[in-house]
């Protein structure tokens, strides 16, 4: 499966063609802040705004008599984040509610660009031409830890507002020195908040990254499998593929339904006065 | 052994390593909720909301590593580094 041909890539090539983004430059650093995915931007500038424009037509078409399906299918996840957010938020959700809402359909999207083909893309690309306008292309932006962590960073800034306007700027300080420990162990308090703030939301960002990535890896391996256009290949890409495909689609919700989760858990503990 | 070996082992200790304590994680849990669904039914259902939340929370660092032996092995960042 190494073997190239003039025209054909190696595995690895295909693989580590497909995992390249589309980007202003082409990246040779781990950290480097002066480069922008522009796939990433523009798939999910385009998952928010038909999240909102899906959710604004079901809202504008709403009766209170009886509902159409697409009504009925809106309301239901609405209740369902409703019903999730009053176990966890004591106070003001008028706004919390609707985050949780567009924060779960916007990952839900996000994460289901997945499903469509892994060559989808470069085949469009050839067919039209633009194979040099975009060498390199990536579809799910979730699976891009840039994404997942620009979400995340706009969590800890919730998390942040939320905690100064319930306890004031006076109440956020003293509680970053006094708690849990009291006021004598001060630096090993701020040590053990900074940590806390840190590490949720890392593992927010990196909790959704690691999922879409290994997902879509998954993807690109079975690709492979077919790609060796024998009949075990073939018969095997499309039963793995199918069974993968299933199983991500459980992955995709419950990935955008933790992270709904855990915005409202996070922004419920920032209500917590002790 | 050379250095594309290393990676190679790596890789299949982040997986392997992972898994056993996601595996254990969710065996152990999923047994709880199992006890807990036989002792009172009627919470099953918001037990079950719960159950697949806590999922997705053990899984986490499981994947995470999943996801950066996957790198190690396609898109290794140390190579440029140490060219």
């Amino acid at each position: 499966m190494t073997v190239a041909s003039p025209e054909a890539p190696t595995a690895s090539e295909y693989i580590v063609h497909h995992l390249g983004h589309f980007s202003t430059a082409h990246q040779v650093k781990i950290i480097d802040f002066s480069i922008l995915n522009m796939d990433t931007i523009f798939w999910s500038v385009f998952t928010g705004v038909l999240g909102c424009l899906l959710m604004y037509l079901a809202a504008r078409k709403a009766t209170s008599g009886v509902p159409g399906r697409f009504q009925s299918f809106v309301e239901m996840v609405v209740e369902m984040v409703e019903d999730q957010s009053k176990s966890v938020i004591h106070g003001d959700r008028s706004f919390i509610a609707p985050l949780a809402l567009t924060v779960f359909i916007w990952v839900l999207l996000m994460n289901s660009l997945d499903f469509l083909p892994v060559d989808l893309f470069s085949a469009l690309f050839r067919i039209f031409n633009l194979e040099h306008v975009f060498p390199h292309h990536r579809v799910v932006p979730t699976a891009d830890l840039n994404g997942t962590m620009g979400i995340a960073l706009g969590v800890l800034v919730l998390m942040l507002y939320y905690s100064l306007k319930i306890k004031g700027l006076g109440g956020f300080l003293h509680e970053l020195v006094a708690a849990p420990f009291g006021i004598w162990l001060a630096p090993f308090n701020l040590l053990l908040n900074v940590i806390e703030f840190a590490a949720k939301t890392v593992s927010l960002g990196m909790r959704l990254f690691g999922n879409m990535y290994a997902g879509e890896l998954l993807f690109l391996l079975i690709a492979l499998l077919g790609s060796t256009a024998t009949a075990f290949g073939f018969i095997g890409h499309v039963i793995a593929g199918s069974i993968w495909a299933i199983f991500h689609i459980l992955i995709v919700l419950l990935q955008a339904f933790i992270f709904m989760m855990l915005t409202l858990v996070y922004i419920g503990q920032a209500h917590e006065k002790h | 052994m050379t250095d594309l070996s290393f990676v190679a082992l790596a890789c299949g200790l982040i997986i392997g390593l992972g898994a056993i304590g996601a595996c254990i994680g969710i065996g152990l849990m999923g047994g709880k909720y199992l006890e807990a669904a036989a002792r009172q039914p009627e919470l099953m259902n918001t037990l079950q909301t719960k159950m697949f939340l806590l999922a997705g929370l053990i899984d986490a660092a499981f994947l995470i590593g999943v996801g950066l032996a996957m790198l190690f092995a396609f898109a290794n960042p140390f190579i440029a580094i140490a060219k």
